[in-house]
């Protein structure tokens, strides 16, 4: 048994994976906390969100995110691959920043217009 | 003349001003003082908005950009870069901004200012003064909307969440977090951050302990020392751990800002350092409405939109009829019960569920809450799991069963 803290929503639901039974789930309040549960056993993986630099906006940075949740353990290496990147305002919410970041088929995208 | 002047555009005032207008009220006045809408959500570059809301799992500026393209389609006036000054019981409100100082006015006031951050000051932590103590939430607008690099080997006091999300955001790019350390034995953040911020990177988090010395070199933060503590928070002679380090972030506690609601004449709570409410989220003056973090320290953004609704509601009724209750029921709380929101509700009125939300001050296991009138009798309970005081608790009290000559009802809780 594998106890986990569910992290798809607020609720934060204290679930239980067997991984002797086919990774069975219980302890979960919904659907998100079995496939949270499974996925998290199988293959972890989580939304990045980071920033990059912007020029000739309000601020100087435009917060971003993956457009899918990333492999966990490329967390570090894709924040470290977007240090590098500037872009120019304006930039419009959900417009594609990096195209297929470290070739994981995701793309990086803008949170917000700037 | 307007019809409702709120104070605030963050998630607050933006959901407010929405439901007013919505709701068909004219001369709407949204004012803030930074020189865009949004609010604190614009440095929440992190997800984990909107579930309730809108059912998908938004970023802090996207959860914002909701709220701004549509309060933008409509005639709603927002006023950027504009300080209220002062603001009196007769609903004046006085505003400095580059046009200069000036005297509006409003039927209704929604005030929506949130919070800010409790300091080093607050907790008097002992030590050099040197540079690098942040508040997590300062450190994390230099990151994330200024976009400086704030330290590079850092300690965190305090596990709230804006401390846990900080700790994963200065991993992410490229600092070390040695430790995060908590003077409870439990954390007042959210667990699923304590997981996905703390556990996902290996950083320890130390219950117990505190910060007991910050040492600078050449004026920059060098070392903390950190010591565990006993139950009444005295520090134990011996346990001293030194941690090498440029940063100390602060995350210990946020404080509802209400300079403003107290030149009002408004009544503050102070447990909850926020005005005294209705269950409508009026406050002791007439008229005057709050809702967000200005009222209680909120653990989720959609919980600070709903309740401007609530507040919103409530003000486009004053504007537009006669108040008409009769009496005033005391909403009282016992221990481990810290304080409850609203503490007042006006009767009759013709909900027959009034939504009441409270923290602990300890941790319980399985437990009934219960809400008992002004001669004991229990009108209703509510079975928990647990009950946190990281998590505001949410009960639906039904005032339909408090009767004509009850004065007060009280929550508590039974533990099994």
């Amino acid at each position: 048994m594998i106890e986990l803290i569910c992290i798809g929503c607020p609720k934060g639901c204290k679930l239980l994976v067997d991984e002797n039974n086919n990774y069975s789930v219980t302890g979960h309040s919904c659907q998100i906390g079995v496939e949270y549960g499974r996925s998290k056993i199988l293959n972890p993986t989580r939304v990045l969100t980071t920033i990059v630099r912007i020029e000739n906006a309000i601020h100087n940075s435009l917060p971003v995110k993956s457009s899918k949740p990333l492999p966990k353990d490329k967390l570090i290496e894709a924040a470290k691959a977007l240090k590098n990147v500037v872009v120019k305002a304006p930039v419009k919410t959900n417009e594609i920043i990096v195209k297929n970041i470290l070739d994981t088929g995701i793309d990086i995208i803008a949170t917000r217009d700037m | 003349m307007y019809d409702l002047i709120v104070i605030g555009a963050g998630p607050a005032g933006l959901s407010a001003a929405l439901t007013a207008c919505e709701k068909g009220l004219k001369k709407i006045l949204v004012i803030e003082r930074d020189k865009e809408m949004g609010g604190i959500l614009n440095q929440c570059i992190h997800n984990g908005f909107g579930l309730h809301l809108f059912k998908e799992e938004l970023t802090g500026p996207e959860f914002a950009g909701r709220f701004i393209e549509k309060i933008k389609e409509t005639d709603v006036e927002i006023m950027l870069d504009t300080m209220v000054m002062d603001l009196d019981e007769n609903k004046n409100v006085y505003i400095l901004n580059t046009r200069g100082y000036q005297k509006i006015a409003a039927k209704a006031i929604i005030l929506a200012m949130g919070c800010r951050e409790r300091t080093r000051g607050a907790i008097a932590t002992p030590g050099d003064r040197g540079s690098g103590v942040y508040t997590a939430g300062a450190a994390q607008r230099y990151m994330n909307m200024n976009g400086y690099s704030v330290g590079s080997k850092v300690v965190i006091l305090g596990s709230g969440d804006i401390g846990l999300i900080m700790a994963r955001r200065m991993t992410l790019e490229g600092a070390k977090v040695l430790a995060c350390v908590e003077i409870n034995s439990y954390s007042s953040g959210l667990r699923r951050n304590i997981k996905q911020c703390l556990e996902d990177f290996d950083i320890p988090l130390y219950y117990s302990h505190t910060i007991t010395d910050i040492k600078c070199t050449n004026n920059r933060v060098s070392k903390v020392i950190i010591s565990r503590v006993d139950e009444k928070y005295n520090v134990i002679e011996g346990s001293e751990i030194e941690i090498p380090c440029d940063t100390v972030l602060l995350s210990i506690g946020l404080i509802p800002e209400n300079e403003l609601s107290k030149a009002a004449g408004i009544i503050i709570d102070e447990r909850t350092k926020g005005p005294v409410v209705f269950e409508n989220m009026e406050t002791s003056v007439e008229g005057i409405f709050c809702c967000g973090n200005v009222v209680q320290v909120h653990d989720l953004a959609d919980n600070v939109a709903l309740e401007a609704k609530k507040a919103a509601l409530a003000a486009c009724k004053y504007v537009s009829e006669e108040s008409s209750f009769e009496r005033i029921i005391e909403v009282k709380a016992n221990k481990p019960i810290s304080y409850t929101v609203p503490q007042k509700i006006h009767l009759p009125i013709e909900e027959k569920l009034i939504d009441v939300s409270f923290r602990t001050n300890r941790v319980l296991g399985n437990c009934v809450i219960k809400v008992a009138d002004s001669g004991g009798n229990v009108i209703s309970r509510y079975k928990r799991e647990y009950v946190i005081p990281g998590e505001l608790e949410k009960i639906k009290v039904p005032v339909s069963l408090i009767r004509n000559e009850q004065n007060n009802i009280t929550i508590f809780i039974e533990e099994d």
